[in-house]
């Protein structure tokens, strides 16, 4: 028999593979001619427009939709690639609804706001379709920057490198680029294997020499990289992950979310990949509910979502919230993990009652067990594999202005650098005044080749 | 990349948008900002006699006509020229032109029709540097009620004696801006060439009162009571100047006369239509005045990427491309047979279509029990009613029937072979001929 949604345990097949392609099919779909007119129709062309102000690349906004209006998306894709050359990802993973559109004036007249990211996707998309690369190199300076993490950070840092005429060596530990985008971003907001084609055409720039399975503490130092190179940018990302100190979170089956959404934007066959029947989220983050709408959408009878805070704490936005709800995973608040339950392998875990007393969070003395086969942990990631002559800052690399570190030569933006907020669009915008720093100090001969 | 820069009549600019003689140029702070924004050029914001200025009503000045979503559709105003005093315009053009000069700058210009007027504030204007001047004949309020503006703009003669006095006066390129507000628009076009004019720019703004209000029985814009007509400008205004701007570009005698096109341009695509329309160059204020100086930049993008996707370098090789193609209706192709077609996986079932063909039309659109809307051909006579009142573009289309086939509307077959009415057997002249 096989397997369906009330099957014990741990198994995959849950649901048959026409529901799992609708189940994980485009959240966003791209808008069609006629919706993408209707909805640019209604954008204002406001003064120094707040949308404007909140995207972390200041995307021109209204004068790309105004592009989108008058029927010409090449030179509004133009706009955006100009300011943003990860535009297309950024308009399917950005929370628009805490950012540009949560500022809309629209948003104020009616509550409706402006669809900014639709019409983003639908002008980068259009582009990208015709595989056309919007930037032309200038002629080149001799100069070779090393860039480590082919995530948002590094590929944004890398590209306007590369426009501006210098050589870039991009390093990676993982086989394949694109970071988070990659094995991050939940899989209804990307896809199609849209994080590969827009790395490929990312380096259709030319320039940009990608060495993967190369990782800086085993493979390559920072010393060498610093003989090497004229400069150094590094966008690591956030490679660990916290832990949980609980008892029995040794057990089995108690898992790091962010591995089971790799493992899952990297499986083949999404119907091959087991999940449990009684799955059980712990964090607050748009990791937990990445987590837990996925756990959802691949079949798993009942989904919850453990936040030791209130719902206001939450740093997934409302509409992650409500996306999650709306899936039928269960949210509960103001509880903190206890203990982990089970024979060997997880079978339940129990919660406490929380309340924030004074500012601090304090127990109630209620509590409560959930069934779970499976725990995923999704309660911060941690900055991994720093090189030890960097200055660390409240679990970061300590950086000033436009990702300057403590060391000459080397900046650092994106997850792994002090300040932002661990966002794929913020990592775009620091690597990207990076690049521009970076050029500089190169022009002027401020940054260069270390004697060994 | 296509190449943006204009020459029009020997004056050069980065790009051929100019902001027209309105409030957007009437000072040194608006002109450096416009030419900060992107603007190739501006035309100063009208000059009169020196001593006391005009002045303007302290209420408002404005009135608007506004579409769905309160979208400014036509713009009326009751502004007089300047009223600011001349020897301080004139000394802020200096300065303007000083620090750009590799942007266009015109210097509007209506003062009465006297020579000595003219002479007068010629030899001031050359002083400033200044590219060139327009002459505005076109202004319908006010400055009309005073024998100036439009009044000398609706009188051919009065047209060519002043453009020839600024010839004679002044080695300055002279471009004569024309009034919408009258029968032919050749004949003051013609006027002006016959006075030695180097271009004419058009249109003016076109005699109007927007609205009335039903509470105090008085045109809009009210001022204590009583409201005065004012000048129409603004997307509204775009089909009147572009037939305009096509009737002097098409005119044997005026068809070399360079046109500085004006009226209702909004986006790169309006500015387009007039430059292949016959207009050397584009000037715009009711748009900059909606959205501000900014929009300039989708004009910009536009039109390099549309001239791009055409393969044309040069904006010069634009102009007057469709004049060629603007014809008088007596020769259309009358053996050109069209029916209307409705993409079926387009269509939303407003039924729009229905009722304006059933209910004022040829009754050719058929509606199913389930609202799904076809087009009969037989009743069908292709004249685009159901397409222009479609709330979704490319739903429905006109498509060409093919030579040979028979049109069950007539029961005759397509040909290939032009024919218009001059050679129809309907048209008396026809007959009376052979
Ligand atoms: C599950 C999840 C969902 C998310 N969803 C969203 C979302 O919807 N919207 C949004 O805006 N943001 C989202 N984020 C956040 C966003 O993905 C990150 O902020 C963004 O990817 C950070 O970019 P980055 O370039 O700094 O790092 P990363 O994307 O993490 O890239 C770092 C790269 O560096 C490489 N690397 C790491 N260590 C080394 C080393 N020692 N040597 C060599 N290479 C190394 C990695 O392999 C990786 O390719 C999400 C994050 C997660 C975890
Ligand atoms: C408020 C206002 C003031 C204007 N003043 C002048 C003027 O002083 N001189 C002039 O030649 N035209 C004047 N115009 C006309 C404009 O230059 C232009 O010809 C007209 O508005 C049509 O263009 P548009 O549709 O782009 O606005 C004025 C228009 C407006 C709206
Ligand atoms: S735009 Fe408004 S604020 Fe400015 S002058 Fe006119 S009425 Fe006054």
């Amino acid at each position: 028999m096989p397997n369906t949604v009330a099957t014990d345990g741990i198994v995959s097949g849950r649901l048959n593979n026409a529901t799992l392609k609708d189940n994980f099919s485009d959240l966003h779909p791209k808008l069609d001619d006629h919706e993408a007119l209707v909805a640019a129709d209604r954008c204002y062309f406001c003064y120094d427009a707040p949308c404007m102000e909140a995207c972390p690349t200041s995307i021109d906004i209204p004068l790309f939709i105004r592009q989108i209006s008058t029927g010409t998306a090449d030179a509004s894709a133009n706009t955006i690639f100009s300011q943003n050359i990860l535009g297309g990802m950024c308009a399917r993973v950005c929370p628009t609804e805490t950012l540009c559109e949560e500022v809309c004036v629209r948003e104020t007249a009616e509550g409706k706001p402006v669809e900014i990211g639709r019409l983003q996707r639908y002008a980068t998309d259009g582009l990208m379709a015709k595989g056309q690369q919007p930037f032309v190199r200038a002629a080149s300076t001799g100069k070779s920057v090393a860039v480590v993490g082919a995530g948002p950070a590094g590929l944004s840092c890398a590209h306007r490198l590369a426009v501006l005429g210098h050589d870039v060596v991009i390093y990676d530990a993982r086989p394949k680029g694109g970071g988070l985008n990659e094995f991050g971003i939940a899989a209804y907001k990307s896809v199609d294997g849209f994080a590969q084609q827009e790395l490929d055409w990312l380096l259709s720039i030319g320039g940009i020499t990608m060495q993967y399975g190369k990782i800086l503490g085993a493979d390559i130092t920072l010393e060498q990289l610093q003989v090497d190179h004229d400069a150094v940018f590094l966008g690591m990302g956030l490679g660990g992950v916290n832990g949980l100190d609980i008892e029995g979170s040794d057990k089995d089956n108690v898992l790091d979310a962010v591995s089971f959404i790799a493992d899952l934007r990297q499986a083949s066959d999404l119907i091959k990949l087991p999940i449990g029947k009684h799955v059980v989220v712990i964090g607050g983050g748009m990791t937990a509910i990445d987590a837990g709408v996925q756990a959802k959408l691949l079949g798993a009878l009942d989904v919850s979502i453990v936040y030791r805070r209130g719902k206001e704490n939450m740093s997934a936005s409302v509409f992650e919230q409500e996306l999650a709800t709306s899936k039928g995973v269960r949210i509960i608040y103001n509880a903190q993990p206890v203990r982990v339950t089970g024979n060997g392998a997880a079978a339940g875990i129990e919660f406490a009652y929380t309340q924030t007393v004074d500012g601090k969070l304090a127990l109630t003395g209620e509590s409560f067990t959930l069934q779970a086969d499976q725990i995923f942990k999704a309660i911060g990631q941690t900055i991994e594999g720093v090189p030890g002559a960097l200055k660390i800052e409240n679990r970061k690399i300590s950086v000033t202005g436009t990702g300057r570190t403590s060391l000459d030569g080397v900046w650092a933006g994106g997850d792994c650098a002090l300040g932002g907020d661990d966002l794929t669009v913020t990592a775009v915008a620091e690597g990207r005044d990076a690049a521009i720093d970076i050029h500089t100090s190169l022009i002027d001969g401020t940054s260069s080749k270390k004697e060994l | 990349m296509a190449d943006l820069t204009s020459n029009f009549i020997g004056i050069k600019s980065p790009n051929p948008f100019w902001l027209a003689s309105a409030p957007p140029t009437d000072k040194e702070y608006n002109v450096r900002r416009a030419y900060e924004a992107g603007w190739g050029g501006v035309v100063w914001k009208t000059l009169g006699e020196a001593g006391p200025p005009v002045v303007n009503v302290n209420g408002p000045r404005y009135g608007a006509v506004w579409g769905a979503d309160r979208r400014l559709l036509g713009l009326n105003n009751i502004e007089l020229i300047t009223d600011r005093p001349l020897e301080v315009n004139l000394r802020e053009i200096k300065s303007v032109k000083r620090d750009y000069p590799d942007r266009a700058l015109i210097v509007s210009l209506m003062v009465p029709c006297e020579e000595q007027a003219w002479k007068n504030i010629l030899a001031e204007i050359e002083d400033t540097g200044a590219d060139g001047i327009e002459l505005n004949f076109g202004c319908p309020h006010g400055m009309a009620e005073r024998g100036m503006g439009s009044a000398v703009g609706q009188v051919p003669e009065y047209i060519e004696m002043v453009t020839r006095w600024c010839k004679q006066y002044s080695r300055m390129p002279c471009i004569v801006k024309l009034t919408p507000n009258i029968t032919d628009v050749r004949m003051p076009a013609q006027a002006a060439l016959a006075g030695g004019a180097d271009a004419v720019s058009l249109i003016n703004t076109i005699n109007s009162i927007t609205s009335v209000n039903l509470d105090i029985f008085a045109p809009e814009p009210t001022i204590d009571g009583k409201g005065a007509h004012g000048g129409y400008c603004g997307p509204a205004v775009k089909p009147i100047a572009l037939n305009m701007v096509a009737e002097i570009a098409r005119d044997p005698i005026t068809a070399n006369l360079p046109i500085s096109g004006i009226g209702g341009i909004t986006t790169w695509r309006d500015a387009a239509e007039f430059m292949v329309m016959g207009a050397g160059n584009v000037q715009v204020c009711t748009a900059a005045m909606t959205y501000g100086f900014k929009v300039v930049e989708e004009m910009i993008s536009g039109l390099s990427q549309w001239m791009d996707e055409k393969q044309i370098s040069d904006v010069a090789d634009i102009v007057g491309r469709a004049v060629p193609n603007t014809s008088d209706w007596q020769h259309l192709n009358l053996n050109y047979i069209a029916k209307a077609k409705i993409d079926e996986d387009l269509c939303i079932k407003c039924g729009r279509c229905y009722a304006v063909c059933e209910d004022t039309s040829h009754q050719a659109i058929l509606m199913s029990d389930d609202r799904v809307f076809s087009v009969n051909d037989d009743e069908c006579v292709a004249c685009n009613l159901c397409v222009n009142v479609c709330p979704v573009e490319g739903c429905i289309s006109l498509e060409q029937m093919a030579a040979g086939t028979t049109d069950p509307r007539t029961g005759t077959v397509v040909s290939d072979v032009k024919a218009d009415w001059t050679t129809h057997p309907n048209n008396p002249s026809v007959t009376a001929a052979e």
